[in-house]
């Protein structure tokens, strides 16, 4: 297994790359330096002379992906591009446009995104599943039938309206958690409760069908009518072995999640006011500050590569048919 | 066994019940509070804001969203009159208004009333209040002997120190008249970039001459320092900007300072209501430049600023929260005793002679979204709001005279409306360099003194705006000096004087305007082609659509065809900045209350495209440039007036821009805010402002009773829907063998 991570691992260094020239080529087709400089001297009575020394400040006079007139080695280090990426992959993610370290930013917002990711993915998880495998019981009946219905419904939804709906309901008219903001510590559950609750009922819909279809498949094989015929309760035949033996599809799709929770929501973090990882990726974007934009393109990047390995990782844990060649 | 597992059981539930009841009990009678518990009943002004602010240092600082903060904390010698109108400019760090004397090119004397092209050089003359200290901050910081202790910390100190709090202890003193001065000479830092530096430069004797002098002695830093530790390192050495002379400044004595700048320039005042000119001390300086504060640690004057000014800023979490409370040595002002008319009977005189600021803290909370904080603000847990297009309906009710009210249900919570127009000009230029469109001959005038008629703003402010605008007549919006009311004032190009009113001319004189113009029913005489001019805008979305038809029906009134061009904000500010447009809508905010600051953007010598200037239509007229210079360097009185006069008769005629509107401010405040009048050009008026705390815990209260009877009908509800399955779910467990498929429960 050991050979084979690390193999995974040399991989991942290509792949990584591509992410990085992809992110550049794309940021600066959209943005110049100028622009850059621009964004972030603001409209008024900017000069040339600024946005020159600007860019000199941030190391963006340079050729961005070939320096001509350099020698040698200096034709491709002498770059904004190298200059920009090289340290990434040492995490060293340097300082956003305003002066701040992006490291810093990423190490005290992370907390806020895992405050309601984590909550909504194992809840999440644990009520899909259960909603899934009541569906499998009851299948072909009218329960199913609705419960599909109700599921395909609630996908239909937009999740923006799950969380404006959420907030004038639960905090407006009932008034019972904030509509907005965070706090650390023990005031974090009054602001956490009402974005999980969205989120777990915002995905309902979705999940459950897909993990019904996947037990269904399992439902009707022969360990199945074996357990039964060993006088298993439904209870037990479902939620330990076809559970058990669904697993293989399931953490295909949720073990590459587990990484990319620190990245937090976007949109949730935005109407919700939690200071996170994916309200940061967002206000990077609109300010045109390439250095937060490839790092966090690039750390998302890496715990995707690291989710895939974990996952195949996870597949020799629930069967042992499972080797690593 | 089975009597451990109970016994467990009941003791969790008995857990689960404590922590529920202390955690509810933590909430007091309203749950929904999104502030900590701790801070009931405090007297705090709770305030949201967007974008976290890039910097608060006041040499660099340039946006309203900064000068949110700024303002409260640091102090400009001279700050607008918190309640009179028009805007008056009163001492604020100062201790009276500055001193301004003249003086020919050998340095002599000369009358205040001397012609412009006599005087060489004003020099204003300030004296500062004597004890003004500042907040505690540990440059200050001194040992038994006076001397500093945080001036000169190793690196490996700083480096485990991550905030400022950190770095204690603190300390203070008073703010001389070298603060002053080394700010002036901040602005001509080659590491800090300040957006005004080239626009002082040409005002401040000696300002470009420091700035050349600093710019090739931190080139020489800078070298030495990238041999010796790499291009990566951030601790640059310290940048003295004392070590070079700046001829323009002098310190007279530790409360007096000059500034000489060239020429007559009676607007330098208004700069100095900014927090550019507020004071810096050398030691903060200092301070933040040791090696290690700027590796990532964020320890800069950036965001640790240092004021005298009646806040300070005691939490930084752009992020979420940002926090202001009163600065222990704040001089001590008095509420204002004299205000405009009407504010006495608006109670706005009632804590006249009063010591500020009335509020002990101001919480900033972040909020990026509309919706939850205009429903915030109904909650009572913003204690102003201004009203977004989404809730303009909910709030404003606008009669059929074009008043506005509030709603019934703002009314109900005792909220107040607060009116004022904005300082500023929106308008739709056309670039003087453009072949069809621009330029100072007849054809070209016409064709846009037709635009100018056809546009009809009155029906844009309404449909787009919500009633809140006034319709341009010229460039200077009202309340600013220059700007004429009523009949003198109106745009005889596009509107009449019709029973006492402005009135748009009819289209049919658009329409012929347009055939003198050479294009006869919007084509052209000479060739018979329909004529299609294109605007270049940023408005794309679809949410755009409905303005971007409304500009399409406006120029088809006069058979003119519309073409947009939609590009985002870099690609449109680089066809400004080429010259590569034709129309375009733009606006300008005032920086002061000064015609100059809206008469320079149609200066020739200010052409965007040919000088990187403001001028982005790039207008050209000989005559308005000769005015405008003299315009500048008048007194307010009859002379200057008829310049003014002239010069928006000129730009009138001429056309460049199709004066749009000038925006109306509309605030929302609750019954318990006190004090507050709306000031377009001052930022630093909280001071002034007090709340009424007990009101304030009272209506939240009302306003946020928690309801759980829906959701325990909810769960009862959800139950009984469950119970079916529950009940076959049983049902089929105790089956004896499996039902025939198809025939579940």
């Amino acid at each position: 297994m050991f050979a084979y991570i690390v193999r995974r691992l040399l991989y991942a260094i290509p792949i990584l790359i591509g992410v990085n020239v992809l992110t550049f080529a794309l940021f600066f087709v959209v943005n110049t330096p100028d622009d850059m400089a621009r964004m972030q001297l603001g409209a008024r009575r900017v000069t040339p002379e600024a946005i020159e020394k600007w860019k000199r400040e941030h190391g963006y006079d340079r050729p961005l992906l070939w320096n001509a007139e350099a020698g040698g080695l200096g034709r491709v280090t002498d770059t904004v591009f190298y200059d920009k990426s090289v340290r990434l992959f040492v995490f060293d993610f340097g300082n956003a446009d305003d002066g701040r370290s992006i490291g810093h930013e990423i190490r005290s917002r992370m907390w806020a995104s895992l405050a309601i990711a984590v909550p909504v993915f194992l809840v999440g998880l644990a009520l899909y599943v259960t909603f899934a495998l009541v569906l499998v019981f009851f299948r072909a009946s009218y329960l199913d039938f609705w419960g599909v219905v109700a599921c395909v419904t609630m996908m239909s939804i937009s999740s923006l309206f799950y969380i404006i709906g959420g907030q004038y309901l639960v905090s407006k008219l009932l008034a019972l958690v904030p509509i907005s903001g965070f706090a650390a510590g023990a005031d974090a559950w009054k602001f956490i409760v009402l974005p999980v609750a969205i989120g777990v009922i915002g995905s309902i819909g979705s999940a459950t069908r897909w993990y019904r279809t996947i037990f269904l498949d399992e439902i009707l094989k022969d360990y199945v009518r074996t357990a039964r015929a060993k006088g298993l309760s439904e209870r037990v035949v479902l939620f330990r072995h076809v559970l058990k033996n669904g697993m293989i599809p399931i953490l295909t799709g949720v073990v590459v999640a587990i990484p990319s929770l620190f990245l937090g929501s976007l949109v949730a973090e935005s109407f919700f006011g939690i200071p996170g990882l994916g309200s940061y990726t967002i206000e990077a974007i609109n300010a045109q500050d390439f250095g937060v934009v490839r790092s966090m393109v690039f750390l998302g990047s890496v715990l995707y590569i690291a989710g895939l390995i974990a996952t195949d990782i996870s597949y020799t844990l629930v069967d042992p048919r499972v080797r690593f060649g | 066994m089975r009597l451990c597992q109970s016994l467990s059981r009941s003791v969790l539930v008995a857990i689960v019940a404590m922590a529920c009841t202390i955690t509810l009990a933590g909430c007091g009678k309203v749950w929904n509070d999104p502030y900590p518990a701790a801070e009931r009943g405090e007297n705090i002004l709770y305030a949201s804001f967007i974008e976290r602010p890039k910097t608060l240092d006041p040499a660099r600082s340039y946006t309203s969203d900064e000068w949110e903060f700024v303002a409260q904390i640091y102090e400009s010698p001279l700050q607008y009159h918190y309640l009179k109108r028009p805007y008056e400019l009163v001492p604020q760090a100062a201790a009276a208004m500055p001193a301004v004397r003249y003086l020919d090119a050998t340095g002599a004397e000369v009358d205040a009333d001397a012609q412009p092209a006599d005087v060489a050089f004003s020099e204003y003359e300030i004296r500062i209040r004597e004890g003004i200290r500042y907040q505690p901050h540990p440059a200050f910081a001194v040992d038994a002997s006076g001397r500093p202790v945080n001036l000169d910390l190793p690196e490996s100190v700083i480096r485990q120190r991550f905030t400022l709090a950190e770095f204690a202890p603190f300390g203070t003193r008073e703010a001389t008249a070298e603060d002053f001065a080394y700010q002036i000479r901040r602005l001509a830092s080659p590491r800090l970039n300040s957006p005004v530096f080239s626009h002082m430069a040409d005002y401040i004797v000696g300002l470009r001459e420091l700035g050349q002098a600093l710019q090739e002695a931190n080139r020489t830093l800078v070298e030495r320092h990238v041999a010796e530790r790499g291009a990566g390192d951030k601790g640059l050495p310290w940048l003295d900007l004392t070590a070079f002379p700046l001829t323009g400044v002098t310190v007279v004595d530790r409360y007096t300072y000059r500034v000489r700048v060239k020429g007559r320039y009676p607007q330098f005042v208004y700069w100095l209501a900014m927090p550019f000119f507020a004071p810096m001390p050398i030691e903060a300086d200092r301070f933040h430049a040791q090696r290690g504060m700027n590796d990532g640690r964020n320890v800069t004057l950036d965001w640790y600023p240092v004021g005298t000014g009646p806040y300070m800023l005691t939490r930084n979490d752009p992020n979420s929260r940002m926090e202001l409370e009163r600065n222990p040595h704040f001089r001590g002002e008095i509420y204002p005793e004299e205000g405009a008319p009407g504010d006495a009977e608006a109670g706005l005189l009632a804590d006249a002679g009063k010591p500020v600021p009335f509020i002990d803290r101001i919480v900033y909370a972040r909020e990026r979204e509309g919706i939850p904080y205009w429903n915030k603000f109904l909650q009572g847990y913003y204690d102003r709001s201004a009203i977004d297009s989404d809730s303009f309906d909910q709030a404003v009710r606008i009669s059929f005279e074009g008043e506005a009210s509030l709603s019934d249900e703002m009314e109900q919570r005792g909220i107040r409306l607060r009116t004022s127009v904005g300082t500023a000009t929106y308008y739709m230029s056309f670039n003087w360099l453009d072949p069809v469109v621009g330029g100072p001959d007849p054809r070209a005038r016409k064709l846009r003194q037709a635009i100018s008629i056809a546009m009809d703003w009155e029906e844009f402010i309404t449909i787009f705006q919500n009633g809140r605008g006034v319709p341009g007549m010229g460039p200077i919006p009202p309340g600013i000096y220059g700007h004429r009311e009523g009949e003198p004032g109106v745009n005889p190009v596009v509107y009449d004087w019709v029973d006492g009113k402005p009135k748009r001319k009819p289209i049919e004189v658009a329409k012929k305007l347009l055939a003198e113009a050479g294009y006869p029913d919007g084509r052209d005489a000479k060739t018979g082609a329909p004529l299609v001019l294109y605007l270049d805008t940023v408005q794309r979305g679809p949410g755009d659509k409905a303005r971007l038809d409304w500009y399409r029906r406006q120029f088809a009134k006069i058979d003119v065809q519309l073409e947009i061009r939609p590009s985002d904000w870099n690609r449109f500010q680089e066809k400004l900045r080429k010259g590569n447009t034709q129309i375009f809508f733009i606006g300008w905010n005032a920086d002061y209350p000064d015609p100059e600051n809206f008469l320079f953007l149609l200066h020739g010598e200010q052409s965007q495209a040919k000088m990187g200037g403001e001028n982005r239509a790039n207008y050209l007229s000989p005559e308005y440039d000769r005015l405008f210079r003299s315009m500048k360097a008048l007194q307010n009185g009859p002379e200057r007036e008829a310049v003014i006069d002239r010069m928006v008769r000129i730009v009138q005629e001429d056309a460049p821009w199709v004066y749009a509107f000038h925006p109306m401010d509309y605030r929302l405040l609750h019954s318990w805010m006190g004090n507050v009048k709306p000031n377009q050009m001052a930022r630093n008026g909280l001071k002034y402002q007090r709340i009424d705390v007990a009101g304030r815990e009272a209506r939240r209260e009302a306003w946020n009773r928690p309801l759980w009877w829906p959701v325990v009908a909810g769960v009862v509800l959800l139950l009984l829907t469950l119970l079916p399955a529950w009940r076959a779910w049983r049902r089929r467990e105790r089956m004896a063998a499996r039902p025939p498929a198809g025939q579940a429960a």
